[in-house]
């Protein structure tokens, strides 16, 4: 398969399909579905961390007028073969079940876990009544930070269980111990690391709808995976595939939570087949706050093994990861973090314990860069650390320990949570750094320092690199199908959530059958269009879907040039698709005004009774595709920044910032910086400001937009944004993941620029994000040392 | 609960005399009365700026304004931006040359609150293009292509409007 890199169409800036619907106000997001007779639900939630339900009275709630039911656990029970959701990623390591059930039954362990729905005739009177549903707790003590919530004596998160620890594994490879005890250096550093929410600006939502006549539930969700939620409203609801379609409208952002397959999606479809009415409920910004999956913290110890040189000998070390209150998803976040430690460096030793601890706080699962930016933090703090302590230049620490591009493919002896092999494909860090340092200024900036300082200025500049396993497979399904209108038309299980897949899609397709993106259609998300389907997540759809359209529109073109050929009576080898039309080149890039059109192929092909297909093939103009791709294809670059502390307030302001990055061969520019400046708006926010804070008792103290602060356009920079392009080896399209590239190095490469700033007063900060209370409390614990 | 209220607003340039409940949101009144679900609701509580609309030619929030206080206004939302059915207005035009927006939830908030912007100021700084939208979030594209949109497209109204690229 010969990849075109810079095509027709491929690799181009083609601007986006999505964009005109968007812009006018007419796309189509969940909650400006309505359908008629649709009622609206509200759900009551727990407003304890932990709680026995001694009983729920919702009389003075069914009393309101508009009110049509209000449902408990009890009341979904005939309805459902059972009431947990059983979503768990397959370990050998867990050492509890815990799956959310549909309503809370006899306990909640989370502020927001919902307890009961009300569904009336709109959100205003679902809410009025929601606040009259009347629950009667017990309440119990709560597990609220997870290092205690390991210790002996911890409370229980869920009642009668033994201890708190959900799951616990190893990772590792080479003498650990040894590379240790061999050691010129060693130097051991605690971090604290901290992401919020995804806050895409959609919250959650879903409507339901059962049509008596065809027997079919329909579920339009806004969400990055809905045949997940399929199989799961499969097992739960006890209906076949044939009897449920989950639908996906425009998503107005995902981030990771909308991967997750929610209680209120299976109570909305139950409440449409109880009440043979569609029901719709949409989250606010409130319920997101507590009820929709975050990633929050991770407590490291971990130690870094140097030869006299600062050439890394080993890292081992522990964390402590929390996980909420249930089996969202699985082990896969601190699994992510653990593998990706030595990230883009050679680490000739490593071992790692990773335990998971149950708190009463809302389940967690990925946020956009999915345990990755706390490694890349990590290692990228501890080697400033051994900058620090040897009295080399930062630089100069890493370019003895970056993989040299001609040691690609280079293989880490460590295993995915799918046991395959972890290996870098491809990728010249090396390179990606000297870029980023050159376009930064790092070699002039010690000089702008001095200046600043004499000014009584406070700048720092610092940086990160980071790899990125992208396009975790094993597959994504695509079908590309030509109609008799001539249009291609393109259906993926990747969902699109604002990323550009439908364009990005397009692209690729058009490359093969015309060159014009206006002609494609895609559909994306829709498990009547697709029967299989995995999802948006990991930064897999251009690798995946990209590869699967890739192959089969390929296949599709093979066809159609072969009828046409019977058509038009030529070789095939002589015709070239162009629009919406097959010509003959009468002479190499000549056309010939002989032609058939797309559309006329596609009727032949659709059969006439009677007569004999053209071309020899089989019927139809299609081809459905799931490649298979088990190998992550990495991504990789390097983010260096430059700050200016304020010394008195302890703010922080961005002066500069660059990056550098290698996702493949790019199949269109536009989106892949737009992907790379978005994730590094994520990171600078998880370096500042996001923090999702909560209590000593697990009550959650930041539940509104003026709490917890996500990254607005005057603390956003100007990002300066480098390409390199690896090829990856392991798909045709040579590509690799962009989604989450910005987020990995950002806290790292900040949280490193303001040391720099802060080096007169000795700080080394071992947290992120970091507030400027905290930065003031550092800056005066540096001065007392002084 | 149900008391209402007569209520007579121009809304992109139509009028409509409707019954609203008193406690109905400018937003809500906005997508499920009228239909006109272009503008979003990202919070509800004032911060996130998409449901931002122009009401009398400014910039409001339209789920901290009740539907009974439009009452004698003319409102413009994102459907009112555009010229026509096929063309887009400067500034539309330039959010989709410059990927001005990617999942587009945010991006009717952002274009009434530029289009006040742009018709105060028409040579708006980058400082200024950014402190305008500050009430804005925007959860994917970092703004930059947000920020670029809006400067182009002060270009280009200064130009007369047009297609001036």
């Amino acid at each position: 398969m010969n990849w075109p890199v810079k095509g027709k169409v491929m690799g181009k800036p083609i601007k986006r399909l999505e964009d005109p619907e968007l812009l006018r106000g007419e796309a189509r997001f969940i909650d400006d579905i309505s359908l008629p007779g649709m009622l609206e639900a509200a759900f009551v939630r727990s407003p304890h961390a932990h709680a026995e339900i001694r009983g729920i009275d919702a009389t003075a709630a069914k009393a309101i007028p508009g009110v049509h039911a209000v449902l408990a656990l009890d009341d979904l029970m005939p309805y459902l073969e059972t009431e947990f959701l059983v979503v768990g990623l397959p370990s050998p390591s867990y050492k509890q079940d815990r799956n959310r059930s549909a309503l809370a039954g006899g306990e909640v362990t989370h502020v927001g876990e919902p307890v009961a729905v009300v569904i009336a005739d709109d959100r205003y009177i679902a809410e009025d009544a929601a606040q009259l549903v009347f629950i009667d707790y017990d309440i119990l003590p709560a597990a609220a930070d997870c290092r205690e919530a390991l210790a002996d004596g911890a409370p229980p998160v869920h009642k009668g269980a033994d201890g708190n620890l959900l799951a616990e594994f190893n990772m590792g490879y080479g003498e650990v111990d040894a590379a240790f005890s061999g050691a010129a250096h060693i130097f051991q550093d605690s971090f604290r690391l901290h992401r919020g929410g995804s806050h895409s600006i959609e919250c959650r939502g879903c409507v339901g709808f059962h049509d008596r006549a065809t027997d079919e539930l329909t579920l339009w969700v806004s969400s990055q995976m809905p045949h997940s939620a399929l199989r799961v409203l499969v097992d739960m609801l006890g209906r076949d595939e044939n009897q449920i379609r989950v639908v996906t409208p425009d998503i107005g952002g995902g981030f990771g939570p909308k991967l997750v397959v929610y209680q209120e999606d299976v109570v909305v479809s139950v409440a449409a087949l109880m009440l043979g009415r569609p029901v719709k409920w949409i989250e606010d910004r409130r319920e997101h706050f507590i009820s929709t999956t975050q990633e929050r913290d991770q407590y490291w110890e971990v130690e870094i093994a140097t030869d006299d040189q600062a050439r890394i000998l080993g890292l081992r070390g522990s964390i402590i990861h929390d996980h909420g209150a249930y089996t969202a998803r699985g082990i896969n976040l601190p699994q992510n973090s653990a593998e990706s430690l030595p990230g883009p460096y050679e680490v000739p030793a490593y071992r790692m314990n990773t335990k998971l601890a149950l708190t009463n706080k809302v389940p967690v699962t990925p946020v956009r860069g999915a345990g990755h930016p706390q490694a890349a933090f990590v290692i990228e703090r501890l080697l400033d650390r051994v900058a620090q302590e040897l009295g080399l230049d930062r630089v100069e620490v890493r370019n003895r320990n970056l993989i040299p591009a001609e040691a690609m493919p280079y293989t880490r002896p460590l295993k995915t949570r799918g046991g395959l092999a972890v290996v870098l494909d491809s990728g010249d860090f090396p390179g990606l750094q000297n870029d980023a340092l050159a376009r930064a200024g790092w070699k002039d900036f010690a000089a702008r320092q001095e200046a600043a300082r004499n000014e009584g200025r406070y700048i720092g500049i610092g940086l990160a690199n980071f790899v990125k396993g992208t396009g975790r497979g094993p597959f994504e399904v695509v079908t590309v199908r030509v109609g008799t209108s001539g249009k291609v038309h393109v259906y993926t299980g990747g969902t699109a959530i604002g990323q550009g897949t439908r364009t990005m899609l397009a692209q690729i397709v058009a490359e093969q059958l015309g060159g014009d993106v206006n002609n494609i259609t895609v559909t994306t998300g829709d498990t009547a269009a697709t029967a299989l389907g995995i999802g948006t997540s990991n930064s897999r759809l251009a690798v995946t879907a990209g590869t699967s359209a890739h192959v089969a529109a390929g296949n599709v073109r093979e066809k159609v040039l072969k009828v046409a050929a019977s058509m038009l009576e030529c070789p095939a080898q002589d015709l070239e698709i162009e629009g919406d039309e097959i010509h003959v080149m009468d002479q190499p890039g000549r056309i010939a005004n002989v032609s058939v059109k797309l559309g006329e192929v596609a009727h032949a092909m659709a059969g006439t009774p009677g007569y004999v297909l053209p071309g020899g093939v089989g019927p139809g103009l299609e081809a459905t595709e799931h490649v298979l791709l088990d190998s992550k294809a990495f991504a990789c670059g390097t983010a260096v920044v430059e700050v200016e502390v304020d010394i008195e307030t302890g703010g922080v302001k961005i002066l500069n910032y660059v990056i550098a990055h290698d996702c493949g061969n790019i199949i269109n520019p536009l989106l892949v910086d737009g992907q790379v400046l978005g994730g590094t708006a994520h990171g600078i926010g998880n370096a500042l400001y996001e923090w999702m804070a909560y209590d000593d008792n697990g009550q959650p103290l930041t539940t509104n937009l003026a709490d917890y602060l996500l990254v607005g356009a005057v603390e956003m920079p100007r990002v300066e944004l480098i390409h390199q392009e690896s090829p990856s080896p392991l798909n045709p399209l040579g590509v690799k993941g962009v989604g989450e590239c910005g987020v990995v190095p950002a806290s790292g490469a900040i949280i490193s620029a303001i040391d720099d700033a802060l080096a007169p007063f000795g700080v080394h900060i071992t947290q992120a994000p970091i507030s400027p209370p905290d930065i003031v409390a550092l800056i005066e614990q540096g001065r007392q040392r002084l | 609960m149900s008391e209402k209220r007569k209520l007579s607003v121009a809304v992109n340039g139509t009028s409509y005399d409707e019954d609203v409940e008193v406690r109905l949101t400018l937003a809500d009144f906005l997508r499920h009365q009228l239909g006109l679900t272009g503008t979003h609701l990202g919070c509800e509580h004032g911060v996130c700026g998409a449901c931002t609309v122009l009401v009398d030619g400014l910039s409001v929030r339209g789920c901290l304004m009740l539907a009974v206080q439009a009452d004698g206004t003319e409102i413009t939302t994102v459907e009112g931006i555009a010229p026509s059915a096929t063309e887009l207005h400067p500034l539309q035009q330039a959010f989709h040359d410059n990927h001005g927006l990617h999942c587009g939830f945010c991006t009717p908030g952002m274009l009434t609150t530029l289009l006040e912007l742009l018709r105060d100021n028409p040579s708006p700084t980058e400082t200024e293009v950014r402190e305008a939208i500050s009430g804005n979030l925007c959860r994917c594209t970092g703004y930059q292509g947000i920020v670029d949109a809006a400067l182009d497209a002060a270009e280009r109204l200064k130009d007369g409007g047009g297609d001036s690229r």
